[in-house]
């Protein structure tokens, strides 16, 4: 090979080089944008159980049907959180569409006070997108003083469209599951997903 | 600059001595030359092979029988069960780890791709050969990294003991100390080395064909390591996302997959199948294209077609991005999505079948010699078979739910791995052993090693399936006695396959001291490719003048 087309091979090497490193890179980029997308994703499908939020004026279009579920509450507390954390009833049973009232019971079982924030998702988890939630204990996080108990209200219903769905029309149960945890320092809680 | 340039004349002309080689510590340690870079990834696969098999071995072991006979001695006097449970973890982390990234990626890719890429397309060496020296020498500290994690705490006891997956919230919040640090660490350098590697054989072989080499007219082991490097390029990347956020979730407070920052653990092992999927074909698919140099090499026919075969690889590729939640089943699919991930696992199988069809058709009629690279290679053909029905079975979503981690996925993905990427690798060594040292082996021992490691695996996995369908969970160190007899067998298989082993080093020795010269083209008129037209060792600078592609 003379100089010239040396030359000229390692200019295409680098370009072809460049080319194959910018796509490793962006494959990186893709890795991390993963995050939010995978957040959105679970928002807009109901991924995983996760349920969706809308406001009152929305719920009040819903009209409640004759069909009755039973939805279940679940709770669960970290090992790192000093609470007790119960639902009030384990167990509801709603019309489909009717907008329902739950209460949990939650106190902080420590002598400090304690900021406590909840994940949260349903079984089976095809209901994550019918299952509304209008005001949620769960947007926010929660202080409790030493000692103290609160009684946490969640407001949900549940998507008369549930019937029609052929992947969730045979549901009978909905299980609503919480778990606390301590309030991470320094991360802010996402009011619409629960998630940072 | 013109004394420059003259300077530079004279240089070339002083390489212009093809076989002038550079001093020992020079010509190993600086290398930049693509065949002994290869070299080295070769000797470095071994050197973790024999490591990782080490491992498998202990485990073996242990499992020979119900209870737990070695693992408190092992980690030492005064050691609790816990610990020694620990330990079990950290050999099926440090056994998985290594032989994928350590043994079979350097062997394959790093290895043979290295060695007879450029010869094979008429290259005289790698496009970037400094990267080239860089590529090999990231993998020496990440496999340290790697081994030395295993002395240091990582929870319950030394060493990481997090599985290959790495899964979150296990190695975040489930192990501390310092090991699954030196372990991500360590990922992240190996997959640093293959990223570049990657890079460099796409230049390569996009770049640097001798002329009138058309992508259509490449060898396919070119065209498995072009689709090898695509994978890696377009995987990886995203694998070091994955395990940079671990180990921010370890040591800095991010909550990626922290389900009280509201991250989710689910997500990693999408990201990290998302890798994991396409890189089960990284670890096969350049010994798809061996193997069928290896075919028509000992049918004297051309491989049964080509352009099939180079776009079945293609179409693996592609498809294998697009299947990865099929490791995911027992997490929670609505049926839609288990259906989808169902079928689309089971188109795999076709451009699979073109491979396994076209090696067969190219086979018949032929006028084949059973040599000891043909038994390897008919080795991987009958074990891959079996390794991919099993996984049409387990690629059913329904299924899954049953054989998810037992047994059966085990023998599953050893079949495909260790017996159909170990065979491939083997079959590649014997097939290009006196091309690359100049020596022939002897055939007997060959054979020997074939039959006594066909026997040996088979004997090691075959029960693992009759394990799995009794719903046998694998990663654990014990088990109740139902399980006793086929774990026995297997255990013993163990014993012949290492028996096996050993005959290849006395094989190794013996070419080395007793072995007969090797000539140019050794396997005779079906060897078609370009590296046939050299010597045997190929000269240190090899096509000063580029060969013409008719």
């Amino acid at each position: 090979m003379s100089h010239a087309q040396t030359r000229d091979m390692s200019t295409k090497n680098l370009r072809i080089a460049a080319m194959a490193g910018a796509m490793g890179i962006a494959m990186l980029g893709m890795g991390y944008a993963a995050v939010p997308l995978y957040e959105i994703f679970c928002r807009v499908t109901g991924y995983g159980g996760t349920t969706q939020r809308v406001d009152a004026a929305q719920a009040a279009t819903v009209q409640a049907t004759s069909r009755v579920m039973s939805v279940r509450f679940d709770s669960n507390v970290n090992s790192a959180l000093p609470w007790a954390f119960k639902p009030e009833n384990p167990v509801d049973r709603v019309s489909v569409g009717a907008r329902d009232m739950a209460i949990y019971i939650a106190t902080n079982k420590s002598d400090q006070p304690v900021v406590g924030t909840a994940t949260f998702n349903v079984t089976p988890v095809q209901a994550g997108k019918y299952f509304h939630k209008v005001q949620c204990f769960c947007f926010t996080e929660q202080l409790l003083e030493p000692g103290q108990t609160m009684r946490m209200p969640v407001l949900y219903y549940v998507d008369p469209a549930i019937m029609d769905d052929p992947e969730t029309r045979d549901i009978e149960e909905i299980t609503l599951s919480y778990t606390f945890y301590r309030s991470k320092d320094g991360i802010a809680v996402d009011p619409a997903t629960g998630e940072s | 600059m013109t004394t420059i340039a003259a300077d530079g004349q004279i240089l070339d002309d002083h390489a212009h001595d093809a076989d002038h080689k550079p001093a020992f510590f020079q010509r190993w340690f600086m290398s930049t030359n693509h065949k002994d870079i290869g070299t080295l990834y070769l000797i470095f696969a071994i050197i973790a092979g024999i490591i990782g098999g080490a491992i498998s071995g202990m485990m073996r072991m242990e499992l020979a029988e119900p209870g737990i006979q070695y693992l408190t001695g092992w980690v030492g006097a005064g050691a609790s069960m816990d610990e020694a449970l620990h330990l079990w973890n950290v050999l099926i982390t440090a056994h998985g780890l290594i032989m994928v990234f350590f043994m079979v990626m350097p062997a394959m890719i790093g290895g043979f791709g290295n060695w007879f890429v450029p010869l094979m397309i008429g290259a005289p060496d790698m496009a970037f050969p400094r990267m080239n020296n860089i590529s090999f020498w990231l993998l020496v500290p990440a496999f340290l990294l790697l081994l030395g994690s295993a002395f240091v705490p990582g929870g319950t006891g030394n060493g990481a003991g997090t599985g290959w997956t790495v899964y979150a919230p296990l190695a975040t919040t489930g192990s501390v100390g310092p090991a699954v640090d030196m372990a991500i660490l360590s990922l992240h350098l190996a997959g640093a080395s293959s990223i570049l590697g990657a890079i460099n054989f796409i230049t390569t072989i996009l770049n640097m064909r001798a002329p009138g080499m058309t992508l259509h007219k490449m060898p396919l082991f070119v065209w498995s390591v072009l689709v090898t490097a695509f994978l890696l390029l377009l995987a990886l990347p995203v694998l070091a996302a994955a395990i940079t956020m671990l180990l921010t979730d370890r040591n800095f407070g991010t909550t990626f997959f922290d389900a009280a920052g509201g991250g989710d653990p689910v997500l990693y092992q999408h990201l990290f199948w998302f890798f994991g999927h396409p890189e089960v074909y990284i670890m096969i698919l350049p010994g798809f294209g061996m193997i069928s140099h290896i075919i028509s090499t000992f049918s004297r026919k051309p491989i049964f077609g080509y352009l099939g075969m180079a776009y079945a690889m293609v179409a693996i590729g592609v498809v294998g991005f697009v299947v990865w939640a099929h490791h995911m089943f027992t997490t929670g699919m609505s049926v839609n999505v288990k259906m989808y991930f169902t079928a689309a696992t089971m188109v795999i199988a076709v451009p699979t079948g073109i491979k396994i069809f076209s090696w067969i058709a190219t086979m018949w009629g032929g006028s084949m010699t059973f040599k000891t690279p043909m038994v390897w290679a008919l080795g991987f053909i009958f074990m891959f078979t079996v390794g991919g029905v099993t996984g049409v079975v387990l690629a059913n979503g329904g299924i899954d739910d049953n054989l998810h981690d037992t047994y059966y996925v085990v023998a599953h993905f050893h079949y495909v791995l260790s017996l159909g990427a170990v065979f491939s690798i083997f079959a590649g060594f014997y097939y290009w052993f006196p091309k690359m040292s100049g020596r022939h082996y002897s055939e007997l021992l060959g054979q020997l090693h074939f039959w006594t490691f066909f026997i040996g695996v088979n004997i090691l996995f075959f029960p693992m399936h009759f394990l799995g369908n009794q719903s046998m969970p694998r990663r654990y160190p014990d088990y109740p006695e139902q399980f006793a007899y086929w774990n026995e067998i297997a255990s013993l298989g163990y014993v012949v396959m290492a028996v096996g082993v050993l005959i290849f080093f006395v094989n190794i020795a013996w070419a080395m001291v007793a072995g007969r010269k090797a000539e140019a083209n050794y396997w005779g008129e079906g060897a078609t490719t370009l590296e046939w037209t050299l010597s045997s060792p190929p000269p240190f600078h090899q096509f000063e003048t580029l060969p013409q592609i008719k």
